[in-house]
């Protein structure tokens, strides 16, 4: 083993050691959440998994957006079958490995494929790029997108682009150190775009031939193992946990709001006559009460906890919200990104005397929500930032007691005569006599 | 008018009848000026269909559904569980109901608390009788374009949205969709409680929004199929051209035609 293929394989298993470890982090504060049984319909959860998540079928409710990522999408990841060549390169010295083992024709196929697809995704990158910073597209922008998502945004795609190059440069410069028949440069692969560039290097000497393509190849495999680790704090990160997102979301209608076994409790005892309050007065002392509704992120369970993790920042839930589209301060993808910044500050053991209601998300922004299911209508990966939003309501409503005015008035018009406005229940015929 | 035939569950008891199916009215439908003519409509074509059905009456009270959306699931679960008990009490399992958010939470919300029951929209009913040769319309009508605004706890919240659609088909006029639709419809404004209190600060209302898109059709009725859209709406109309177009439940439009 050469002294190459020591370094190599010390970066390898650090990077991946780093990224296990970080892994484990975000699956630790994941595990801060309440628990919630969504083991249940197994089937179902697997179809949605393999339409949302795999298939991508809600992208294409934006076709241009949705054809680019898929491109994005597919040949990053079936570029990443050469990652495995690189990584047997790697190790044991070797140079396009899969060449020795599959026929010649299969590997140009391979090689062409690759480069193909490179393409497209250098080309969709491009133009993702453009769309973010010359044409401004609107849902990029608001006032949860600072500085930090903003430029994570832009980073992934620049690295993308990046790694796309380089990979072009190495192909590029290993054509030509094949043809001139260098020793370890195996005659094998096509090429039908790097070849394109070949002539960029005429007349380069061998050596800087040989050079520009181990420089490229590490660049590449270090990228891919440097982009892997950034993925952890970046909002791509989607690329593994829309995968268990889909798989875990709600798959109630939408309409559905679950009931609170807790409070169930309460109001069974509360209205069954031959009930004993004191009953288990013993048990109920061991037990910590836990709150109705959700004042931090560790109030929420654990799926909407992954939900903040998962989130893209893709704005199309807030682009299609009636509060947020009408100036209000309300703002699903906020909600999102609100929360994981929360479970992250809370993993971290930072601001500590600080709540997710109240320090992160204002009332304000809770009450202007409509519950109209927009938002979960619209997220590519089925998250429900809305259910978020009720969670923090009924922390408000009944731990705090500080809905607005008019809602308390419409709560005690119901608990007094059983209908939000002030009409007594011996009037719920009269519409029968009215013109 | 004539006068309508409505009997209240007691009635049926103490002539020891059963009703076919229960008319859940809705604090709105038995409350709100407006939407009580929606609940009228609908009787009348009940009554002209001859279906056998009951009201609560004074034993009904409030779903639960603005105080569940509110945050207040203590007094959504009280609620819950006092209609499930006259419910069950009366062994009523077919229901049915013209409001959307009724509808959601009688038919998603209440079966985890006992109360298991078959729900089912007016639009859907309605859609039913004329299927079935129930109920027979005539064209005479005086409208010349319609357009269809979908309530959330309808559409996108339970997946109904062809029902209202079929019966505007029967209708023998113009129909034009909003550039928002079904599944991308835009809400009117009053979900979630917020019929029951003012907006948060924002540069538009909601209901304003909604009303120019559906005003811009050039449609002269805009029809729907929930108590509360159709106030937002009509509040709308009245703020930005009053009397351009009418709002209207589809069951006000089939009441016309029967």
């Amino acid at each position: 083993m050469q002294l190459s293929n020591i370094i190599f394989l010390l970066t390898f298993v650090i990077a991946i050691s780093f990224f296990v470890k970080n892994l484990n982090k975000i699956i630790s504060n994941i595990k801060l959440g309440k628990d919630i049984n969504r083991s249940d319909n197994k089937d179902i959860r697997l179809k949605n998994m393999f339409r949302v998540a795999l298939g991508q079928s809600k992208m294409f409710d934006r076709p241009i957006a949705a054809f680019m990522h898929l491109l994005i999408y597919v040949g990053f990841v079936i570029i990443n079958i050469e990652v495995i060549e690189i990584i047997i390169d790697g190790v044991f010295g070797t140079h396009r490995f899969l060449a020795h083992v599959i026929s010649p024709n299969l590997y140009s196929f391979l090689i062409a494929t690759f480069e193909i697809l490179a393409f497209l995704v250098l080309f969709s990158c491009l133009i993702f790029l453009i769309r973010r910073n010359i044409f401004k597209i609107k849902r990029f922008f608001g006032k949860e997108m600072t500085k930090w998502p903003k430029t994570d945004a832009n980073l992934i795609l620049i690295f993308e682009v990046f790694l796309m190059s380089v990979f072009f440069l190495m192909n590029a410069t290993d054509q030509i150190l094949q043809s001139k028949n260098v020793s370890h440069y195996l005659v094998a692969g096509s090429f039908p775009i790097s070849s394109l560039f070949v002539g960029l290097f005429d007349g380069f000497s061998i050596e800087t031939l040989i050079l520009i393509e181990r420089v490229s190849w590490w660049f590449h495999i270090l990228g891919i193992l440097g982009f892997l680790n950034y993925v952890l704090i970046s909002k791509h990160l989607h690329i593994f946990f829309a995968f268990p997102s889909t798989y875990y979301a709600n798959i109630n209608k939408p309409g559905k709001i679950d009931n609170l076994s807790s409070v169930t409790k309460e109001v069974k005892l509360m209205l069954d006559p031959n009930a004993d309050p004191f009953a288990n007065a013993d048990s109920v002392e061991n037990v910590p009460t836990a709150l109705f509704g959700a004042r931090d992120a560790t109030d929420l369970n654990w799926v909407q906890l992954l939900n903040s993790y998962s989130c893209t920042e893709c704005g199309r839930c807030s682009s299609v919200c009636p509060a947020n589209q009408t100036g209000k301060l309300l703002s699903p993808r906020k909600v999102m990104m609100d929360t994981r910044d929360r479970i992250e500050d809370i993993g971290n053991n930072k601001n500590e005397d600080k709540f997710l209601l109240g320090d992160y998300i204002s009332n304000e922004e809770l009450w202007a929500c409509t519950t109209c299911n927009a938002c979960t209508d619209a997220c590519p990966i089925n998250l429900d930032p809305m259910s978020i939003i009720i969670d923090l309501r009924r922390y408000l409503v009944m731990e705090k007691s500080s809905a607005p005015t008019e809602l308390n008035n419409m709560f005690s018009n119901i608990e007094n005569n059983g209908a939000p406005w002030q009409f007594p229940a011996a009037d719920r015929l009269k519409w029968i006599e009215e013109q | 008018m004539d006068s309508l035939k409505v009997k209240t569950i007691n009635d049926f008891i103490n002539a020891g009848e059963k009703p076919e199916i229960l008319f859940w009215v809705g604090s709105a439908g038995s409350f709100d000026e407006r939407a009580k003519k929606i609940t009228r409509a609908f009787v009348k074509i009940l009554n002209k269909a001859n279906i056998n059905f009951a009201v609560l009456g004074e034993q009904e009270s409030s779903s639960g559904d603005a105080a569940k959306r509110a945050g207040n699931e203590f007094l959504f679960q009280m609620q819950a569980l006092m209609n499930i008990e006259i419910l069950n009490s009366y062994d009523i399992t077919n229901i049915v109901t013209t409001c959307p958010h009724s509808y959601n939470t009688l038919k998603n919300e209440y079966s985890d608390l006992g109360g298991n029951y078959k729900v089912t929209h007016h639009t859907e009913f309605i859609s039913d009788l004329i299927k079935h040769g129930k109920l027979n319309l005539t064209t005479d009508f005086n409208y010349n374009k319609i357009t269809y605004h979908d309530p959330c706890y309808l559409g996108r919240g339970n997946d109904i949205y062809e029902p209202p659609r079929d019966l505007i088909a029967n209708l023998n006029i113009d129909f034009v969709e909003m550039p928002r639709y079904k599944r991308k419809s835009f809400c009117c404004g009053a979900g979630g409680a917020q019929m029951f209190k003012e907006a948060e600060n924002g540069k538009f209302e909601i209901n304003i929004v909604r009303t120019e898109e559906a005003l811009k059709t050039g449609a002269d009725v805009i029809a729907t199929g929930c108590p509360f859209c159709n106030t937002m709406i009509t509040d709308g109309v009245k703020n930005i051209s009053e009397g351009q177009a009418q709002v209207k439940d589809i069951a006000e439009l089939i009441a016309e035609c029967i």
